[in-house]
């Protein structure tokens, strides 16, 4: 899959500036995640990559088609799951995966047997037949990722897909887009910060409508000088000639932002002092707060 | 999704979805549909000691293909806003003609149980010859293009159910129960006839009394109400297809 995107911007009807020159060009496929704050402009980035919104200025290729001018053609390998999106209340699980597949062309029995094959996968089977409206949230949100789990496209779009989800189904649903991103692009935006370090191959940090960043984990790693985080849970831990960056969290925890030669001192210093810490790779969180620490705005 | 019958199943998803799989889950509905043309019926047909009972089992048919229209905009909206469906559809291989043609049809499923009773109704109390019988399913098919091309036209518009509610409320007494739909147009006095002509129904109410003998109008105001009736049908058709929000802006 590969996808081109120039200068998009996008101003709302309300003169809202939304997007602001975003240019990406992703070929591979796997998950590219997008995160940022609220207001970013993901779910905008998301509509209209998949053909439901239109740009103010700039282009988009999928697969060598124009996103304007054939996105009929875009339209038949890709799926949507809109951040909003809700179940249908008056269908069963299976109905409403059904009636999906059959909007995506396939036959009533071909249909039929797609869907009782994803619900499965989601471990859905037992609740196929109630109506959509008596199950829980977190199972409304199942059937919608099952309904486009089990369509064909290859190019598949989620916003916040696990927004809501409890803890295992949201890793029900990280496995299951583990197995699927071999031969799909999927474009993944969310607020969990681990989901977007675990799944997403490559990850794009969004801000006020622009790219803060982008790029594997580990090339976002090489943005923080410090390689690693250390937690300190003490009131009065005191060190001193140290290449790195302390920042206090609460009264009784520090963060050490350090290299790994530090990190080997002081770890033999509070082990002997019998102060409890951890201490892992810089992660995602930590680069996501630093990148966007004071709500820098990159012109 | 190479399947040959590609068109047809999306067109039938729509169906399942929006009259099939409701009418199953919820037969409550059906009672609904089938109210709403017959109290009218029955309130014109009691007022007048009888006497327009035939012009009103014509005019039920006709109310019952404008409240498709209604319908399909409410469902459209409700589908488009509330769900997000429409989303999931326009990123997908089904384009704005088919779902929407799919939808309409599923308007025509869901009242299939009401029609039913309405056209027996009419060859009980309207005798009309087959010919004359054809003629006039061809006039209430007019008016059926014309309510749910409005329907898709103002669901595009609608930006949340409150709105798409209203939009129902005004259409319906617009269009079918004001207009002389149930009644002949010669009970409206003037000027106010004049203002009867600004809606199709008028015409397509016209055109199926006159097939029926209820009513006499000229050959030349014959032909006028279907020309009236076909433009205005095909310019909300035209606007429909090319003025509608399929994509958002
Ligand atoms: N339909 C709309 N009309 C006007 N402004 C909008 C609309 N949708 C989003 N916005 C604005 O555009 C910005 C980006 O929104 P959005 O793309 O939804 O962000 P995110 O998904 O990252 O939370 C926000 O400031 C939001 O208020
Ligand atoms: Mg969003």
């Amino acid at each position: 899959m590969h996808i081109e995107v120039k200068k998009i911007s996008k101003i709302y009807e309300n003169n809202k500036y939304a997007l602001k020159g975003i240019s990406l060009d992703i070929d591979a496929n796997g998950v590219f995640s997008i995160i940022g704050k609220n207001g970013a402009g993901k779910t905008t980035l998301v509509r209209i990559l998949a053909t439901q919104l239109m740009p103010t200025s700039g282009y988009a290729k999928i697969n060598g088609y124009d996103l304007l001018t054939e996105s009929k053609k875009i339209r038949r390998f890709i799926a949507a799951v809109p951040q909003e999106a809700r179940t249908i209340p008056w269908l069963t699980p299976i109905q409403t995966v059904l009636s999906y597949l059959m909007w995506r062309g396939y036959s009533y029995s071909e249909a039929k047997e797609k869907a009782k094959d994803s619900l499965r996968m989601l471990n859905l089977e037992d609740i196929e037949n109630k109506k959509t409206r008596k199950l829980s949230g977190g199972q409304k949100r199942k059937v919608i990722v099952a309904t486009i789990l089990a369509s064909d496209a290859t190019l598949i779009f989620l916003d916040e897909p696990t927004t809501g989800l409890d803890y295992l189904s949201r890793k029900e649903l990280w496995n299951l887009l583990y197995t699927m991103k071999k031969d799909r692009l999927i474009i993944l935006t969310t607020h969990y910060l681990e989901e977007a370090e675990n799944l997403g191959d490559t990850i794009c940090i969004l801000n006020k409508g622009r790219v803060v960043d982008m790029g594997t984990i580990l090339e976002l790693r090489k943005k923080i000088k410090y390689s690693y985080c250390m937690k300190v849970f003490s009131n009065d831990f005191k060190i001193s000639n140290l290449d790195g960056y302390i920042k206090r969290v609460s009264s009784n925890e520090i963060q050490i932002f350090t290299s790994g030669k530090y990190v080997y001192d002081i770890a033999n210093r509070l082990i002997s002092e019998k102060i409890r810490f951890t201490f892992q790779e810089v992660s995602l969180t930590n680069i996501f707060e630093f990148l966007l620490e004071d709500d820098i705005d990159v012109q | 999704m190479c399947s040959k019958y590609h068109a047809l199943n999306q067109i039938i998803a729509s169906i399942l979805v929006n009259s099939i799989y409701a009418m199953i889950n919820y037969p409550v509905v059906l009672i609904n549909t089938l109210l709403a043309p017959l109290s009218l019926l029955i309130i014109v047909t009691f007022a007048s000691h009888g006497t327009l009972l035939p012009i009103a089992a014509e005019g039920a048919i006709i109310m019952n293909v404008i409240s498709s229209g209604t319908s399909l905009q409410g469902d459209l909206s409700h589908l488009k806003n509330d769900m997000k469906v429409q989303e999931m559809i326009v990123s997908s291989p089904t384009g704005a003609g088919i779902y929407v043609t799919g939808m309409a049809i599923s308007e025509l499923v869901y009242s299939i149980p009401t029609l039913s009773v309405l056209v027996i109704l009419n060859i009980i109390f309207v005798k009309v010859t087959y010919l004359a019988g054809l003629y006039i399913c061809m006039d209430v098919g007019v008016v059926f293009i014309f309510s749910t091309s409005l329907g898709f036209l103002l669901s595009t518009f609608s930006s949340d159910i409150v709105e798409s509610w209203a939009f129902s409320g005004i259409l319906s007494p617009l269009l079918a129960t004001i207009p002389p739909v149930y009644y002949p147009i010669s009970y409206i006095p003037y000027p106010y006839r004049y203002l009867a002509y600004l809606s199709p129904t008028t015409y397509a109410a016209e055109i199926a009394q006159s097939a029926a003998g209820l009513v006499y109008i000229s050959y030349v105001n014959l032909i006028l109400a279907w020309g009236i009736l076909i433009s205005v049908t095909f310019f909300v058709l035209f606007i429909a297809i090319t003025r509608s929000r399929w994509v958002d802006v």
